[in-house]
């Protein structure tokens, strides 16, 4: 049973993308489509080979970037989600603000940016920041409001305070909510920081990619936006591996409400 | 009249009332209720639901301020969380993060001695929280998870949580409101053994009315909403107490009493 679920976790989804890549490349061949409007796979390939070294230079630089800004996204929505779980004032006072801050396009944003930091790696951290930081606020706050009362009566009755409550419970129960937002945010700040270097960079895939299509060279934006694919899902991979390890007691505990 | 009426008062009220929330919205959970609480004493509170009776641990336990009238425990009025309590419910409350016996560790993580002894202690801690829960039949699951446990013993863990730190109260809030029958029932004997073996005071809620005689020296039956003790009926059944204790007429006699203090229809 297990060696079969295994199998089928991997297996189905190589076959999956394999077949798709497959029908791609004879739908290009069989109709002839032009190259600049959908290029087959080949010379997506082709294309990466031709420009390796500074795809993977940029593709560096942009994860980079992605990464700053994303942990400063982690430090500062544990600390505003926690402020905002601790005390119903807090979340009365920053949740409108937050809700209108999160509606607010972030393109709109990178422009201001711009004109702030110059163009260059700053504003592509700041809109990686700024654009991912949300859900972490969210989750860490849902966290710890959903707290049960009772458990917090047991721990009041015990005279603990209310950093001891959220010390011994409040925050370990959250992490699984912290880790939900994480693989979320992490997605949401590689958005960011192309968003921003496609609006204005010197460096970053971003760039490479507004770059090859102002000269049209539609295969190497292919391969751009395939960089940044298979980057996502690395980094949604290794943010579940992290989940699993540090909040595995959590997979089990749907099991544990039903007993 | 009941087997302890010589024991010092621990717990006393006095005439106390309680509402939740101010002015024209609040709702008066407790009205004018006096009762006393010896020291090493087993009671119980039955009534409908919603009367009033986890209000009145909340009181007696400083995590509810009354809103008149006076709550004293050792001659001390009570102003805030009693630090001195143990408390269980109905659902175990276990964290699932901790094995069972760092679940029962976590009181004496926050209760002052212990806080700063544990670090250096742990071992022996350790020991003492494996031996309590040996005391209630789960010798060989303090490694476990929560999820790994029975309901009953998932209930039972939370016992010894509530215990740990040696509590002058023991409140249980239907801390067997959710396990069948005979669970039910085994855990009414292990809490009868473990309260004799420590001496410690207990108050039960509870719908149960044959667990609130066969548990209890004293019974309280609180009217509907807003509560008040319309009756307080000791048990003078003698200790200890079997469970055939339950099949007898005198046994019968007093959940019959009892039952015909409580509203709703019969
Ligand atoms: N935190 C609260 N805020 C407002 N009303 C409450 C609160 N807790 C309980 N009540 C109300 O007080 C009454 C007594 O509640 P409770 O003591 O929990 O009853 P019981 O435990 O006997 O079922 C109920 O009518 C309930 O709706
Ligand atoms: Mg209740």
């Amino acid at each position: 049973m297990r060696l079969k679920d295994a199998g089928i976790t991997v297996v189905a989804p190589v076959l999956f993308t394999v077949l798709l890549f497959a029908l791609w490349e004879a739908g290009c061949k069989l109709f002839a489509v032009a190259p600049t409007v959908l290029p087959a796979p080949s010379a997506i390939w082709a294309a990466y080979l031709q420009f390796q070294k500074p795809i993977i230079e940029n593709s560096l630089y942009t994860l980079w970037n992605t990464l700053i800004g994303f942990a400063i996204a982690t430090v500062f929505g544990l600390l505003l989600g926690i402020a905002v779980g601790w005390h119903k004032a807090v979340y009365a006072a920053i949740y409108p603000v937050l809700i209108g801050f999160n509606s607010v396009p972030k393109v709109a944003v990178v422009p201001v940016l711009i004109l702030w930091f110059g163009v260059g790696a700053v504003p592509a951290i700041i809109t990686a920041f700024l654009i991912s930081f949300f859900p972490i606020v969210v989750n860490v706050a849902t966290g710890l409001a959903t707290t049960e009362p009772e458990l917090e009566d047991v721990l009041r009755a015990l005279g603990a305070s209310k950093t001891d409550i959220l010390w011994n419970v409040g925050l370990p129960r959250t992490m699984p909510y912290l880790f939900a937002s994480l693989k979320i945010a992490i997605t949401l700040a590689f958005v960011g920081t192309v968003l921003s270097e496609t609006v204005a960079a010197n460096r970053g895939i971003g760039n490479v990619m507004m770059i090859a299509s102002g000269n049209f060279d539609v295969p190497l934006v292919f391969a751009g936006l395939f960089i940044l694919a298979i980057l996502g899902v690395g980094l949604y991979a290794i943010f579940s591996l992290i989940e699993l390890k540090v909040t595995g007691w959590a997979q089990r505990k749907t099991e544990f409400a039903m007993v | 009249m009941s087997p302890r009426s010589d024991a010092p008062i621990l717990v006393r009220l006095d005439d106390v009332t309680m509402h939740y929330g101010r002015g024209r919205d609040a709702i008066q959970a407790i009205d004018t209720v006096s009762l006393d609480i010896r020291k090493g004493e087993f009671i119980a509170v039955v009534g409908p639901s919603g009367c009033g009776k986890s209000s009145l641990m909340k009181l007696i336990s400083g995590l509810h301020p009354a809103s008149s009238g006076f709550v004293t425990v050792e001659d001390r009025p009570v102003k805030g969380p009693l630090k001195s309590v143990g408390m269980a419910f109905q659902a175990s409350n276990l964290l699932p993060w901790r094995t069972v016996v760092d679940n029962v560790l976590l009181p004496l993580e926050i209760v002052q001695p212990h806080r700063s002894k544990i670090r250096r202690e742990r071992a022996a801690y350790k020991a003492k929280a494996e031996a309590l829960l040996a005391q209630v039949g789960l010798a060989g699951f303090t490694d476990k998870f929560p999820w790994q446990l029975s309901g009953g013993m998932q209930q039972r863990t939370s016992i010894c949580r509530a215990l740990v730190h040696e509590p002058d109260i023991l409140m249980l809030d239907e801390p067997f409101g959710a396990l069948d029958a005979f669970t039910r029932e085994e855990l009414w004997c292990a809490l009868r053994d473990i309260q004799q073996a420590r001496g410690v005071t207990v108050m039960l809620v509870t719908h149960d009315l044959r667990e609130a005689v066969f548990l209890a020296d004293t019974v309280y039956v609180m009217s509907n909403r807003p509560g008040k003790i319309v009756k307080a009926q000791p048990i003078d059944l003698p200790r200890p107490r079997d469970l055939d204790v339950t099949y007898t007429q005198p046994f019968q006699d007093l959940v019959h009493e009892l039952r015909s203090h409580i509203g709703g229809k019969h």
